[in-house]
């Protein structure tokens, strides 16, 4: 049962390389938009005050609809990546995977 | 510092009129045993049925890799969300508003990063356990004590607060001893997880995350039927609620500051009323955002599903119910300051922790009396079950760390059979849930709610860091993980026991001084004390001789780290000694190795030799 592989030519394969360039991209790119979105909240909650008092919709305000967003942001970014995820990088292993495992 | 100190006096002056409420929430024995009864006999019957089913290591650490990305997800959730986040988070918000939503935001956005760096890798490179990834490619038998250790510490120090905060939980509502609530809890968790394995916990956690969603969802129901379902009103029901007017404006005046009337509730919908150091969030968010994805007893899960889309899969169902429950705790937080009243909520208990449980019983009893009672044992139960779910995927956690990586592979490198492995693993678990039931009984009187910030700590300075630099830098290597979770873990502990999360007797015995003081000063102007003033006093005065001078566990007088997280500081250190570590030590072969698991944990090719069918 055990295929031994060679590791090292399936990692110069030029769709690995295409499938480990476009997720370090996704990946990272959108990790850091996340946390930095993410710190906005907890800096903007001391340091933008102001901000934060604005009522936007009767006695709701900006902070509260920012908090909230949060969460719509996060599922957003989620859905968006499992799309990604299930046509591009799926498609990509399948390829690779096919070449080497027999 | 100041700040700080300030602050700390606050809460105290905050908490002393309530020692003289003693309202009381107590639930109906009768319907709350039998929920409890309930909930155990079907747990049992679960566990009885993967009994049956746990033959092999596989089955046991990793439920065979038969649970599906949709109960995973599950699973997940109910591992997660404690009854911390159940109770203590909708509780921060009935007292002060925004901050409580606001505290609640991190544990889901910390998801984020499972998703998207940890889960699927973890699910294509790994086996059974955090030390299964980080030994892949360095010398495994020092890899593996060194990550046992560190895994076993993050799955102690959870499992105690888990386990103190159950005692005083059953005591409180169904009024169970503390060592019989701790006893009670800590066999059903050894029996589950000796027994029944993996397949056992999930389907616990699996319970308990539907009936924590039905129950959060039921009272929302009820929160927003009162509010006529116009989430606009329910808005301005806030503002103009004269009680929450009076307890902001109270809060506020011993900062300085004079506002009352719609000015004050609406202040309630402004941050700052709780968390009053950014810096403090700011900590505490980053030990969240990559703590989660450290945490050993949450990367055990991915090792239960079959391929990486399910993993996918997995991480978005939790994310759903995560999000959604903190929305709906909003609800909850909001409808207990609207319909029990901030005053309500902490004559019961000053920190808060009861308001969703007296909201179900006052909304129910609106219906009619029983309804209230129903409602309150049904939230009991919901308690119960989260608290079984979180600590047996602690115990398992930990079991996994002590019996496969240190048993199996370093004292029997690696030659153990089926039925010896899976010995090992039911012995180190009733000997873990053993240990968890006596820390638990021995820490009744510690305070405990430092624990979970330590283990978010450790987590992210010490776990995350190696695992993301093993599974994408080729140059990590044996010394680079040992020198990161060991310094990781040292420095996030280090930092804790001289933060202002340890109990420093000088700073009680500075703010009865004080309670003395304004006291005397009245006592000067010719006022005769009321009973309550001079109860404080008499207090004060004993607070103050039993502290002044006192110094804390570590022998220090004020704290030396300003922050209750120590993540700011201790997550660059781990970063950095795991890299320090790793070129200091270069090693040949970990970094040949490389191409394997980057291509494993990218493509999953070769997993099936790990799920080991």
């Amino acid at each position: 049962m055990a295929q031994t592989y060679d590791w090292a030519a399936i990692a110069k394969n030029p769709k690995f390389i295409e499938l480990h360039h476009r997720k370090q991209r996704f990946l990272f790119g959108w990790w850091a938009f996340s946390t930095v979105y993410y710190f906005l909240l907890p800096i903007g909650a001391a340091y933008a005050t102001d901000l934060f008092k604005i009522k936007l919709l009767g006695n709701v305000n900006f902070g509260y609809l920012f908090a909230l967003s949060q969460f719509f942001v996060s599922w957003g970014l989620a859905h968006y990546y499992a799309h990604v995820a299930n046509k591009d990088f799926d498609r990509l292993t399948r390829e690779v995977v096919s070449e080497f495992v027999k | 510092m100041k700040r700080l100190q300030l602050f700390l006096t606050t809460a105290f002056l905050l908490a002393l009129p309530n020692l003289a409420l003693a309202a009381e929430i107590k639930a109906n024995k009768t319907i709350t045993i039998s929920m409890f009864l309930v909930i155990i006999g079907i747990t049992l019957a679960v566990v009885v049925n993967a009994a049956r089913k746990t033959k092999t290591a596989a089955d046991f650490y990793a439920a065979g890799g038969g649970i599906t990305g949709t109960q995973n997800g599950w699973a997940i959730a109910g591992d997660y969300m404690s009854a911390a986040s159940f109770l203590g988070i909708s509780g921060m918000i009935s007292l002060y508003g925004y901050d409580g939503f606001m505290y609640s935001v991190g544990w889901l956005v910390a998801y984020i990063t499972v998703l998207l760096v940890v889960a699927e890798p973890c699910r294509n490179a790994g086996k059974y356990t955090l030390g299964d990834i980080l030994s892949f490619r360095t010398q495994p038998k020092p890899v593996r004590a060194v990550c046992a250790l560190s895994v076993v510490a993050v799955s102690t120090f959870y499992l105690t607060a888990q386990m103190v905060g159950a005692g005083k939980l059953m005591a409180l509502l169904v009024g169970f001893s503390y060592t019989f609530s701790i006893v009670g809890v800590g066999i059903l968790m050894v029996g589950y997880v000796v027994f029944g394995g993996m397949t056992a916990t999930t389907w616990v956690q699996i319970i308990k995350a539907g009936l924590l969603m039905s129950g959060a969802f039921l009272i929302s129901i009820l929160v927003g039927y009162k509010a006529g379902f116009n989430p606009i009103g329910f808005f301005s029901d806030i503002v103009n609620n004269p009680n929450i007017q009076d307890h902001v404006s109270k809060m506020l005046l011993k900062d300085g500051i004079q506002i009352s009337g719609e000015a004050a509730g609406q202040r309630f919908l402004e941050p700052g009323l709780f968390l009053k150091n950014p810096l403090d969030q700011i900590s505490l968010g980053m030990a969240l955002v990559l703590g989660t994805a450290g945490m050993p007893h949450i990367l055990m899960r991915f090792f239960t599903v079959p391929t990486a889309q399910a993993a996918r899969k997995s991480v978005i169902i939790a994310m759903w119910i995560i999000g959604g429950f903190y929305v709906l705790t909003t609800l909850l937080g909001f409808g207990a300051a609207i319909h029990v009243t901030p005053q309500g909520v902490t004559a019961v208990d000053k920190g808060g922790n009861m308001a969703t449980l007296i909201l179900a019983q006052q909304l129910g009893a609106d219906i009619a009396p029983i309804v209230g009672d129903i409602f309150l044992a049904f939230l009991c139960s919901v308690a119960f079950a989260t608290i079984l779910a979180v600590v047996s995927g602690l115990v398992l956690a930990a079991s996994a760390a002590i019996a496969h990586d240190i048993y199996v592979n370093v004292i029997k490198d690696g030659h153990a059979d089926q039925h010896e492995q899976v010995m090992a693993a039911r012995i180190t678990s009733l000997v873990v849930g053993a240990m968890g039931i006596v820390i638990g009984i021995a820490a009744e009187k510690q305070n405990v709610a430092h624990l979970v910030a330590l283990a978010f700590a450790v987590a992210s300075s010490g776990n995350l860091p190696v695992v993301v630099l093993s599974l994408f830098w080729r140059r990590m290597n044996t010394a680079g993980v040992i020198c990161g979770l060991v310094v990781g873990t040292v420095v996030s502990i280090g930092l804790v026991m001289v933060s202002p999360n340890m109990t420093y007797p000088q700073n009680i015995a500075n703010g009865a001084k004080k309670t003395i003081e304004a006291m005397e000063k009245k006592i000067a102007a010719g006022e005769t004390l009321n009973e309550k003033d001079a109860k404080a006093l008499d207090q004060a005065k004993k607070d103050f001789a039993a502290n002044d001078g006192g110094t804390s566990i570590l022998g220090l007088k004020a704290p030396i780290f300003p922050l209750k997280n120590p993540g700011i500081l201790s997550i660059p250190i781990g970063f950095m000694a795991a890299i320090l570590g790793a070129l200091a030590f270069r090693e040949k072969r970990a970094e040949e190795m490389f191409d394997e698991i980057y291509v494993r944990q990218n493509t999953g090719i070769g997993m099936a030799k790990a799920i080991d069918h």
